[in-house]
């Protein structure tokens, strides 16, 4: 057997199914076999977008994506999308082709130190200098990808290795001595936890992206519920706890929610899962949860006490320990301690529920969010790209399961949404998929419009285009003397007719009830579609300016208790929560 | 910084291609001061053990710990608690002797630091030493006086006294 048929088979042995590539000079030899083998094989039409699909792929199912680029550029095209799926938590495998071994070192025609490039933004990386290596790579890199705390693995794979023979053996052996990551908390940590917890008159829940990875949503939201106790998120934490729950808050941060920010702010314990108190999540860590005790639970020890100060570390997988934790709790009689902090935390959140409904022309985001909502069910994935329509929608959209929010939340990387869907889908082809992209990122991918045409995949692109780099507009606005210093894009494209271009239908609506309705038969259409959504360049956010704490916000809610049919959201919320 | 000091670090890692990579990459990465690096073989095979001096307090010296845990080709990371850890430095001195009296002077203070003179030219004298750092530091203050050609140091390695291994 060759190189090359030993990384498909070595793939398919990890249950490997689909791929997302670009070939290349250095990779005809893997290319020649994936062409006679059963390896489903998207040939995206950017490498960056084999990454994210990747990543998407793995956020959206759990399972390691898989994405493949040649050496050189092709290999730095994947570095955006490597570096976001290490930012998250996200476990890919990534394989880049290099130029034979001989070669290496040569500066030869598309050579690029693939490693060297690579090492800060992975959690391994390997490079087989022969064919034998091959099985025990592919099989070590998907145990490191996906096990402990997830994240992406390079293969760097030279074009001879991928020629030669090897003797495939039937049994590989993973020997990696220095990965043991530590899974079940530590039992006296955790009692020191449950006693806090059981102190305390009021305490806040922040759950983080780790909550998802893990699959310890029933356990937080039974951990919420014993001790009663109101949950925030980070924004990789959306969709961690039911967002329609009396319970839930909201997220967190420099772009949070002002329930959250506060509540966080007056706590007596926050207990942190899964998280990693990024810059955008505490604001300034000298005022973050000032007044509390910090119980942080999570699987890599790095990021305990990296930030913020933490009373009580616990290492672990959430799910394991939130159990224990749990378990703990009930020997414990607590119920009842929180009343007093739930009603003020409630009333905090009735009186800054902000408003969503508006008739305007041009389009509210809010409205615009409420509508695709609307149009959604609870089970729809949503992907989101990055700046103010991403806060738009980690704000207005009410998540309600987890893997059904992606979006890129550490590196910020534009042009994530759309691929990222297009992964999200090829994942979960039973659910719906809505991208939701600012003009600006979509346009940094629009290329791969070309491969959801060609290979049927039927995701729906909602552009809220403002014609405005808007996050960037917005701190231009607030900072910098409203000088828009180049974030106008100008009136270019048509949207509608890029898509048209590339065989994608496409709407455009500027109107209040039109997204609802063109989203809905977009979805039942059961065909890629793009809607270019006409908003209003003035609109923005509230936020807490950079290196401030959580209570400094600037900007104001347009605050609405009544929605439009005459039913306050939160009452709504807790109907449904009671049903 | 309050408590801040120097750490000395000891490593077990994998003996691969690039693992030295990914420890220094690690401290530039993260900004932690990094004073020196030494790495060689151990008394395993296929493992090297590395010796890193780091500034920092006590909530930097966790962060590097903790990274270097986190790179999958390191096995084991301690810090060595400075009373209980031997520590030696190389270094080799190519000291400027033009004249008899020059020489005979510059071998006599080799001799009180237990150096050695392992190479001789008409105009050179090298001084090999090992020790403390700060006695290195000592040897070269006295000979630079008569003109230092060359210096080529290690950097500490270490480990620790008695039974103790990490």
């Amino acid at each position: 057997m060759r190189g090359g048929e030993a990384l498909i088979k070595s793939l398919a042995d990890q249950g490997v199914d689909v791929v997302f590539g670009y070939p290349g000079g250095v990779l005809l030899p893997l290319y020649d076999v994936i062409y006679d083998s059963d390896m489903k094989h998207i040939l995206v039409r950017h490498e960056q977008c084999a990454a994210h699909a990747a990543d998407g792929y793995a956020r959206a199912s759990g399972k390691v994506g898989v994405c493949i680029g040649t050496s050189g550029p092709g290999a730095t095209n994947l570095v955006t999308g490597i570096a976001t799926a290490y930012m998250d938590s996200s476990p890919i495998v990534a394989i880049a082709g290099q130029v034979a071994t001989g070669l290496i070192g040569n500066d030869a025609f598309q050579e690029v130190d693939t490693i060297g490039m690579t090492m800060p933004i992975t959690k391994h990386n390997f490079q087989p200098m022969t064919p034998q290596e091959i099985p025990g790579m592919i099989k070590s890199a998907f145990y490191i990808a996906g096990t402990g705390r997830p994240g992406p693995v390079v293969v760097d794979l030279p074009k001879d290795v991928q020629e030669q023979e090897l003797d495939m053996e039937k049994e590989v052996r993973i020997d990696l001595p220095g990965y043991k990551p530590t899974r079940k908390g530590h039992p006296l940590q955790i009692k020191r936890a449950a006693n806090l917890i059981a102190n305390s008159k009021k305490p806040v829940i922040l759950a983080g992206g780790g909550v998802i990875l893990s699959g310890s949503s029933e356990e937080l939201l039974k951990l919420s519920e014993i001790i009663d106790a109101p949950v925030v998120t980070s924004l990789l934490g959306k969709g961690s706890f039911p967002e329609d729950h009396p319970y839930s808050l909201g997220m967190l941060g420099m772009h949070g929610t002002k329930p959250s920010n506060f509540m966080v702010d007056e706590c007596d314990c926050l207990i942190a899962v899964g998280c990693r108190f990024s810059d955008r999540t505490t604001g300034n860590v000298a005022e973050f949860a000032k007044n509390a005790k910090i119980i942080h639970i999570d699987i890599d020890p790095a990021e305990i006490g990296k930030n913020v100060d933490i009373d009580i570390p616990i290492v672990g997988d959430a799910k394991i320990t939130l159990s224990n934790l749990i378990k703990a709790l009930s020997q414990i009689n607590i119920r009842g301690n929180t009343d007093e902090w739930m009603r003020y935390v409630q009333n905090c959140k009735r009186s800054s529920t902000p408003r969503t409904s508006f008739d305007d022309v041009p389009l509210k985001p809010q409205q615009v969010i409420k509508e695709i909502m609307q149009a959604t069910d609870e089970e729809t994935i949503v992907t989101t790209d990055v700046g103010l329509n991403q806060m738009w929608m980690a704000h207005y959209f009410k998540v309600r399961h987890p893997r059904t929010f992606l979006s890129s939340g550490g590196l910020g990387t534009m042009g994530f949404g759309f691929p990222a869907a297009m992964g999200a889908k090829v994942a979960k082809p039973e659910s719906d998929v809505v991208a939701v992209c600012g003009d600006g990122g979509f346009l940094m991918v629009s290329q791969d419009l070309a491969t959801i045409k060609e290979y049927d995949i039927p995701v729906v692109i909602c552009i809220l285009d403002n014609r405005y780099l808007g996050m960037v507009a917005q701190w231009q606005k607030l900072f910098y003397e409203k000088r828009l210093s180049h974030t106008h894009l100008g009136e270019v494209p048509d949207f509608v007719k890029l898509a048209e271009a590339f065989g994608v239908a496409a709407y455009r609506v500027e109107k209040p009830g039109e997204v609802r309705e063109t989203l809905k038969n977009a979805i039942n259409s059961g065909e890629p579609t793009l809607i270019d959504i006409t908003i209003d360049p003035e609109e923005i956010l509230p936020m807490v300016p950079p290196g401030c704490g959580l209570t400094e916000m600037v900007g104001e809610y347009k605050i609405e208790l009544e929605s439009a049919d005459g039913v306050p959201y939160y009452r709504e919320a807790e109907e449904r929560a009671g049903e | 910084m309050e408590n801040e000091r120097t750490h000395i670090i000891s490593a077990l890692v994998l003996h691969k291609p690039g693992v030295l990579q990914r420890v220094a990459g690690l401290f530039t990465r993260r900004g932690f001061n990094i004073d020196s690096i030494t790495v060689g073989t151990s008394e395993q095979e296929g493992i090297a053990r590395m010796t890193i001096m780091a500034k920092g307090d006590q909530k930097v010296l966790e962060q590097i710990t903790k990274q270097l845990n986190k790179i999958i080709d390191v096995i084991k990371v301690r810090d060595l608690e400075p009373e209980k850890t031997v520590k030696r430095e190389l270094c080799l001195i190519k000291v400027h002797t033009p004249t008899e009296k020059v020489r005979s002077e510059v071998i006599q203070y080799a001799n009180i630091f237990r150096g050695r003179i392992i190479d001789v030219s008409p105009e050179t004298l090298t001084i090999e030493i090992t020790g403390a750092s700060d006695k290195i530091d000592a040897l070269i203050d006295l000979v630079k006086t008569f003109g230092i050609k060359e210096i080529a140091r290690t950097g500490p390695t270490a480990m620790s006294r008695g039974i103790r291994t990490i």
